[in-house]
Parts: structure tokens; C-alpha cells; sequence
């Protein structure tokens, strides 16, 4: 979706202010730690995947994507997972009291604290095989779709449109745009170059690298 | 909860700790999350998962040229070797800094970061003016590290959409060819890691430690 999250190239923001390396904490308020865990933790109860996540949080309203802290449109997207997956129910979030019981099927996935570091440490690999043709090879010349899907997708906006050299194959990776839908399927990932002058004009003589699916491309 | 899409937002904002708390009460109550676990999430990347880990990995493809050209063939198995799996660490490319090319990382969409080898990512990396200017003016972003480069050396600008996560391998600094692993993992800044920043030069290091001493 063209949502507030999609920034590549937004003016007006104003400046970084960087905390130096060496001053700057994990975290910067206790709620912060707990937001953080409660994320991974629920994120654990298996009822939704990355990319449904990131969409709870891209879809709020751009005032309150651009206004909110980090963890606070962590917060915010996880309450939204919560109660769209039924795992808890709006009036059980207002009041923050168990109203109804939780499917045993669901208790039985809470993570304890020792399960913890297997979990962290194994992750969740994001290869998956496709039956699709490889479409491009290194070096080919793509242009990317003109695409507005109103989903989650990670084609980001300044991109669209333009032409771009494939730089590097990664092997099929599953599908963000669809895994966002619960559909996982497996498709081909490219990196791709794009030269800074021809997206933001003369003058900018960089190269900027994305990652992209082979969906989002055609030969040029 | 102030996050209906259709409100006119002058609803008195709600204190994000008050609504850490009651989720997690709440969610403790319903049999869905043991605090213990959280609480030894957050150890874990407050001690244990951090920006040693890539200064390590830095820090040996600097001293160790078979284990560097793994490094940029193939990251997953030489980062995966020294024990960093795991967690938005899955799937790994280190670009390598030259005389001629600089790398910088960014994920203009959100704000993916490799947590195996650098831990969770600074506020600045996650914030909106980083994630927008990196891409368009990536001199710009630099300079407000306090980052110039050396004439002819171009900027490749690494924007993360996928689940691939960079690291970027710093130029070793000159005069430290005497240098062992351990001594140059000092060097290895997480922002040179990143991008932002080279890696420090000695005369910084001495600087900062003059600085520090009482």
C-alpha cells in the first residue's frame, strides 16, 4: 500500500540527530523492553507471519504511523493482530482482563522462558522453492511494474517504474505481497541496482541496491 | 485504545506504558505469555546479541583472508560459523567498503537490521528522516554522522525490502597491520557497520580513551 511507512525519498522530516554510538541504550524506557518482548512472544503463538505484522502496522493512519515512537507502532500493531486473529476480543483489550477462556490450542503454544534461546537463536529462514521459471539473470536489464496495490508489498514507491540492472540472485524467497494474505508461496528474489541520477535527478551520483521479486519486474 | 482509522485525533494521547502494561496483564492472564520469557528476551539483546558480535566478524575477515572471501561469497555459512544464527540474521550479504565504493544500509519500508551480529537497530536507524534521505541523499545523511569521504569514492546505498540483512565490511584503518583480531575488534564501530561511519581511525580511538580517563 502507499502508506506512510514507504519513505524512501520524503522531504521535510527534518534532521537525524543520531544519539552517539556510545551513549545510546538498548532501550529508552522500560515499556519499551516489554513492548518488544510481547511482540516476539505473541508473534510465537503462530496466528500470523512477518508480513501480516508489518501490514497491522504500515495500514494505521499516516498521522499516527509518522507520529507514534518505534515501539509504539509495535503496540499499536500488535493490539490490532491480536484482536483481528480472535486471540483476544476488543472488549477484553479495553477492559485488559481475561473475559473469555483461551483455546487450550493456543495456551499450549505459549513459549516459556527456557524455550526462548532455541527460538531466537534457530529464527525462521524465509527460503521456499518455486515451480516458476527463473525469469532473469545477472546483469539483465529490468523495469519495475508500475504497482499501487492497495495490500502489503515490499516494492517500495520511489522504485516504481523505473529501469534497473539485476546485481545479484538470491534463490525463491516467499512471497511477501502474498504471505501478507496468508498464502506462502515460494518465488524468485533478485537484487537490483538503480542509478541515483535517474531517480532523483542529476547530480546524484550514487547507486542504490534493492532487493525485489521477480513479480515485480520485467525485462527491460 | 486511540488507534481506530476513523478518529479525528483529538483523543488525549494514551500512555504507551499504561498499555504495555495492560496488554501484557492481560495476555499473562489468558495463558498466551510467560513474563519470564520476555524478560529473557530482553536480556538476551541487552548482554548476549550486539555489535561485538559483528566487530568479531569484521575483525577476522580483516586478519584472515580465507575467511573474508568466504565472508563475501557466501555470509551465511562464515557469520553462521562463528555461532551468530538466528532471528533476522536467517539470510545474510556483507558488502565490502574499498578505495572506491562505499556501502550504506537502510530499509526505507521498516526497519530491518541484522540482529544476529548487531543487535537491535539505534532509534536514528528506525526514525523517518534516516529512513527517507538515505536513498535520496545519502552524502547528506553522512555528513550529519560527521562522515566525509575521500574524493572518488562512490556511495552504494543497500535498501533492505527483503529478508536478506546487510552488513557492511569497513576498511581496515591504516597503521594497524601489527594488529591482532581482538585488538581490532576495538575499532569496529556498529555505525561503521552500518555505513555511516568508517571504521575508527587510531587517532579517534586515543582520543576517546583520553576522554574517558578520570
Amino acid at each position: 500500500m502507499n502508506g506512510a511507512h514507504d519513505l524512501g525519498g520524503m522531504h521535510g522530516l527534518g534532521p537525524i540527530n543520531p544519539e552517539p554510538e556510545r551513549e545510546e541504550p538498548t532501550f529508552h524506557a522500560e515499556w519499551e523492553k516489554r513492548a518488544l518482548g510481547l511482540t516476539l512472544t505473541a508473534g510465537w503463538l503462530g496466528q500470523w507471519n512477518i508480513d501480516i505484522s508489518r501490514f497491522a502496522r504500515e495500514r494505521q493512519h499516516p498521522v499516527e504511523y509518522l507520529s507514534n515512537s518505534y515501539y509504539e507502532n509495535w503496540l499499536t500493531g500488535l493490539e490490532t493482530l491480536l484482536v483481528e486473529h480472535g486471540v483476544v476480543s476488543p472488549e477484553e483489550l479495553k477492559q485488559a482482563k481475561a473475559i473469555d477462556p483461551t483455546p487450550e490450542e493456543l495456551t499450549a503454544k505459549c513459549a516459556p522462558a527456557s524455550a526462548v534461546q532455541g527460538i531466537l537463536s534457530s529464527g525462521g529462514p524465509c527460503d521456499m522453492a518455486t515451480d516458476d521459471r527463473q525469469e532473469f539473470q545477472i546483469g539483465d536489464k529490468i523495469k519495475v511494474l508500475q504497482l499501487n496495490p492497495t495490500g502489503h508489498t515490499r516494492v517500495p514507491r520511489y522504485i516504481r517504474g523505473h529501469e534497473g540492472i539485476i546485481t545479484d540472485y538470491y534463490g525463491s524467497f516467499i512471497f511477501p505481497d502474498e504471505n501478507a494474505q496468508g498464502n506462502k508461496i515460494g518465488q524468485h528474489l533478485y537484487n537490483v541496482s538503480f542509478d541515483g541520477n535517474q531517480l532523483w535527478g542529476d547530480g546524484n551520483d550514487t547507486t542504490i541496491h534493492v532487493d525485489l521479486w521477480q513479480n515485480y519486474m520485467e525485462l527491460a | 485504545m486511540g488507534h481506530d482509522h476513523s478518529h479525528d485525533h483529538t483523543d488525549p494521547p494514551s500512555d504507551p506504558a499504561l498499555r504495555v502494561k495492560a496488554l501484557e496483564s492481560l495476555l499473562v492472564e489468558k495463558g498466551l505469555v510467560d513474563p519470564a520469557a520476555i524478560d529473557e528476551i530482553i536480556e538476551t539483546y541487552e548482554t548476549k546479541v550486539g555489535p561485538r558480535n559483528g566487530a568479531k566478524v569484521v575483525a577476522r575477515a580483516w586478519t584472515d583472508p580465507d575467511f573474508k572471501s568466504l565472508l563475501l561469497s557466501d555470509a551465511n555459512k562464515a557469520i553462521h560459523s562463528m555461532g551468530y544464527t538466528g532471528r533476522q540474521g536467517e539470510h545474510m550479504k556483507v558488502v565490502e567498503n574499498t578505495d572506491t565504493r562505499h556501502n550504506l544500509v537502510v530499509c526505507t519500508l521498516c526497519s530491518c537490521y541484522p540482529w544476529t551480529v548487531l543487535g537491535l537497530p539505534p532509534v536514528w536507524y528506525k526514525s523517518a528522516p534516516y529512513r527517507a534521505r538515505a536513498v535520496s541523499d545519502p552524502k547528506g545523511v553522512l555528513a550529519e554522522f560527521g562522515t566525509t569521504l575521500p574524493e572518488g569514492v562512490k556511495i552504494s546505498v543497500w535498501d533492505s525490502t527483503s529478508e536478506m540483512r546487510f552488513l557492511v565490511l569497513p576498511q581496515r584503518p591504516e597503521g594497524t597491520e601489527d594488529w591482532t583480531a581482538e585488538e581490532l575488534e576495538e575499532l569496529v564501530t556498529r555505525n561503521s557497520m552500518i555505513g555511516v561511519e568508517q571504521a575508527q581511525t587510531l587517532e579517534k580511538l586515543h582520543a576517546i580513551k583520553a576522554d574517558k580517563t578520570p
